[in-house]
């Protein structure tokens, strides 16, 4: 059975949520977005490192969506939208911890690659990490779209935390990925 | 060569930097999607910079919050101020970077510009 995309949208969308989208990502949607997450973290009187984690989070999360996500495969229908579809749901958990959960469509050749690079950073201990990213940030180079090649060794630096991610076959040699990651209050 | 301006914005940082007095300096936020295009003239006066440098070059980097894509560029601008550094000696580039006194994150992004480069670095607290 195909994964239901909005049937997992509804799903991650309970809760106390801070933020959410379901629709094309844009560089201005970015701006609206980290301009409302700020002032509902200040509102809610956040301590201050908390809130700049939460932040960088929501960064780099948002802007490896913008470079990365693929358009849907003709096959997938959701509503009007044809173009940098993504899905993300920013929450604060029972607990007190935040959540940042996303989904986008990935090619094929992406898969091995991101599951790869989710797995290395996952296994890896916080000072092997610290290593890796210095690696990378030193390593000279640029991908085609300009980012570093950085932002998920960052944020597995900043939370600590393991991401939890899943790649559902769309057909068409497409997938549509999952990625969760939990900042510690 | 000219001393330079860029305003601040949302989602990048004010740029001053003076040829006649040698201070430089990068202040407020750097997450724009795209980075490399900001940074592009930064470097490049830098690069001009780097041959006829003030006796002494001050630079003063304080940001609140920079993005993967920046922090790539701001090694870059580093390592034309390492070319100063050769050219001057150790008193001729200090860098100092500021950090708010809880935010650890900031602190050990300049320990790890520092643990790359050979150019002095003075980690510098600012209390809210």
């Amino acid at each position: 059975m195909a994964f239901d995309i909005e049937g997992w949208y509804n799903e991650i969308g309970n809760g106390d949520i801070i933020a959410h989208h379901k629709g094309a990502i844009s560089a201005e949607l970015i701006s609206r977005v980290l301009e409302h997450v700020e002032n509902e973290l200040n509102n809610r009187e956040e301590k201050s490192k908390l809130r700049k984690k939460v932040y960088n989070v929501m960064v780099e999360s948002l802007q490896n969506l913008f470079h990365h996500t693929e358009n849907p495969p003709e096959n997938v229908k959701l509503g009007d939208i044809d173009k940098k579809f993504v899905i993300f749901v920013l929450k604060k958990e029972t607990g007190g911890e935040y959540s940042f959960t996303s989904g986008n469509f990935v090619i094929e050749k992406r898969v091995k690659f991101l599951k790869d690079r989710l797995d290395q950073i996952n296994y890896l201990t916080a000072d092997e990490l610290k290593i890796l990213y210095q690696l990378i940030l030193n390593n000279d180079e640029y991908s085609d779209k300009g980012g570093g090649g950085l932002g998920l060794v960052d944020i597995a630096k900043r939370t600590e935390n393991r991401y939890e991610y899943s790649f559902h076959n769309q057909n068409n040699g497409h997938y549509f990925f999952c990625l969760k990651i939990l900042i510690n209050n | 060569m000219e001393t330079i301006t860029i305003p601040g914005t949302p989602k990048t940082p004010t740029v001053e930097m003076n040829v006649d007095s040698g201070i430089i300096e990068i202040k407020g936020r750097s997450i724009p999607e795209n980075s490399i295009d900001f940074y592009r003239p930064v470097v490049e006066w830098l690069d001009n910079y780097s041959n006829s440098p003030a006796s002494e070059t001050k630079v003063n980097i304080q940001l609140e919050y920079f993005n993967t894509s920046s922090s790539k560029c701001i090694l870059d601008v580093f390592k034309k101020l390492e070319q100063v550094f050769k050219r001057n000696g150790e008193k001729g580039v200090v860098i100092n970077w500021f950090y708010e006194e809880d935010d650890e994150d900031m602190l050990e992004a300049g320990e790890d510009y520092q643990s790359i480069l050979k150019i002095p670095f003075k980690m510098i607290e600012i209390e809210d």
